[in-house]
């Protein structure tokens, strides 16, 4: 076996291990279903959901909705950071505000969003949105910023007027600082999509795992959680497919994240 | 090329200048009184021990940082400001990473609303002349220290400004490719009449490029004296082997406290 196999052989072999124990401790001493359910009573949960309960369909759902206000709280995001940066009126008047709000928890907001923007998908975007926004933003503004003096030297020994500065420089010059905001705003998105779900959907993985919770379908519940964690790590692995690249000159630089 | 210009008028006239860095409570005089005139047409290079302010020196004159005193004028025209009529190689390559090699060079086009279509061979033409014929779309971070220097020397040349601001451009190269460096430089000066204002730490390629050597003293930073080398272009390596070569490099480095020893 060669080294990276191994590499990447190792956290299976430790996984399988987790699993046979827990396996094993919940078989031997008899704990109930509703309490712990075992790997084999969630594996089979999980298949009985895709086919029984249209697990993808809700799948589908969650994804869209985090997907969906990902993009818009980004792209909200990269246009507060850059409109901040280039008028520091703006970034004195605003900012304040925007760490303010930050400071409130979404969880606490959902409820009124919901009320504002109904049961549907609307009112889970706008939650994801507004906690993909933040990371996104300072990030934005801490890549739009932190450029080498040299850089800009060259760039003002060529009389570059400040739109040129902000082409040339400072927006590819932030753009690895970009991804690192995006990297945690996609983590958040679908924590988003799954609290809006919670206060109120009737549709979604979140919507499911309450449904679970209800009925006492522990075993479903943790099918659900496994169903989250690819759906994480799917998005997870696809941002990082997009920034090597976008940003392909930025290889192991550590940047900022918020 | 300025047109019209006065007969005599100076490319670079400094007077009195001085500048000190402020870092909270302590300060740091760079520069003392330097004063220096440079012909047009001229090539000047400034020689002086590491951290007297030849850096310093190099962004005023290109209107990077505002003096602490004294004044700069180019072509007769008080500094007040960058320029965009001059070309700068700073010590440090400076590529931008997202920029293929030939867009790189090809800044000072965008930058100044050149036509991209006309300066693109232009460009083209300066990477075969540093040598980097065949790296056209290779990114900086794939070249090595001395490669990318030479990619800074074609973005500088490329809006074929008058004037040439070089700070140790040639540091980062081996001892073959800098002699190759030299006569090219000497080439492209006299072929294309640029004035030069080249910063080194080898005394052999100061004496060898320039019209004038200007030493330096140590921090803060003043013009020790100007030495002319009268030596006839365009000058070959061979002339590096006469007796006047070496009579001006000891001069140069005993200004520098060196005492004869191989530098
Ligand atoms: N931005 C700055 N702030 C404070 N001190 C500086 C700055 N730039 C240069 N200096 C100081 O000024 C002196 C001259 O620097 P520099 O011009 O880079 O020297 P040289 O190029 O001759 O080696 C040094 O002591 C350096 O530490
Ligand atoms: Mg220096």
């Amino acid at each position: 076996m060669t080294a990276a196999a191994r590499r990447a052989a190792l956290p299976l072999v430790v996984l399988a291990l987790v699993l046979a124990g827990w396996e094993a401790v919940v078989r031997g001493f008899e704990i109930p279903g509703y309490l712990v359910p075992a790997p084999s009573a969630v594996l089979a949960a999980f298949f009985r959901g895709f086919a029984e309960a249209n697990y993808l369909g809700h799948a589908a759902i969650t994804a869209f909705q985090a997907v969906a206000g990902f993009l818009a709280g980004s792209a909200l995001g990269i246009a507060i950071g850059v409109w901040v940066v280039v008028f520091p009126t703006a970034e004195r008047i605003v900012y304040p505000y925007v760490v303010a709000l930050q400071t409130v928890p979404k969880v606490a907001v959902a409820p009124l969003i919901i009320v504002w923007f109904g049961f549907g998908i609307e009112s889970k975007i706008v939650i994801v949105a507004l906690v993909s926004l933040f990371p996104v933003l300072v990030n934005v503004i801490a890549g739009l910023k932190s450029v080498d003096q040299d850089r800009l030297d060259l760039m003002s020994a060529l009389s570059a007027s400040r739109w040129q500065v902000l082409r040339y420089l400072r927006l590819p010059n932030a753009l690895p600082f970009v991804f690192a905001g995006l990297n945690t705003a996609i983590v958040f998105s679908v924590i988003g999509a799954i609290v809006g779900e919670f206060v109120g959907a009737n549709r979604g993985v979140g919507f499911l795992i309450m449904q679970a919770h209800y009925a006492l379908d522990i075993a479903g519940a943790f099918a659900l959680f496994v169903v989250l964690s690819i759906m994480g790590v799917a998005l997870h692995w696809s941002l990082q497919w997009v920034e090597r690249r976008v940003v392909f000159w930025a290889k192991a630089e550590e940047h900022f994240r918020g | 090329m300025p047109e019209g210009l006065p007969a005599g008028l100076a490319a670079l006239s400094i007077r009195g200048l001085g500048m000190v860095f402020e870092r909270g409570a302590a300060s740091v005089e760079a520069l003392a009184a330097v004063d220096l005139e440079v012909a047009d047409r001229e090539f000047v290079a400034i020689v002086g021990p590491s951290g007297c302010g030849k850096s310093t020196l190099l962004k005023l004159v290109a209107g990077l940082r505002r003096p602490t005193r004294g004044e700069i004028a180019l072509y007769g025209r008080p500094v007040r400001g960058p320029r965009s009529d001059v070309g700068i190689v700073f010590q440090s390559p400076v590529l931008l990473p997202w920029r293929t090699v030939l867009d790189n060079v090809l800044l000072p086009a965008d930058v100044l609303r050149l036509p991209r279509a006309e300066y693109r061979d232009r460009a083209a033409a300066l990477l075969e002349l540093v040598g980097l014929a065949g790296f056209e779309r290779h990114y900086p971070q794939e070249l090595s220290g001395g490669m990318q220097q030479r990619a800074a020397i074609a973005r500088a040349l490329v809006h074929d400004a008058p004037l040439l601001l070089m700070d140790e451009p040639f540091g980062a190269l081996d001892a073959m490719t800098r002699e190759q460096m030299n006569l090219e430089l000497q080439r492209i000066w006299a072929a294309q009449r640029k004035t030069v204002m080249f910063i080194t730490h080898s005394i052999p390629e100061a004496v060898f490029l320039a019209d004038r050597v200007v030493v330096m003293s140590a921090r803060p930073g003043r013009v020790l004296e100007v030495i002319d080398n009268p030596m006839p272009r365009l000058r070959t390596l061979d002339d590096t082997l006469k007796p006047e070569f070496g009579e001006l490099v000891r001069r140069v480095r005993l200004l520098l406290g060196g005492h004869g020893v191989a530098l």
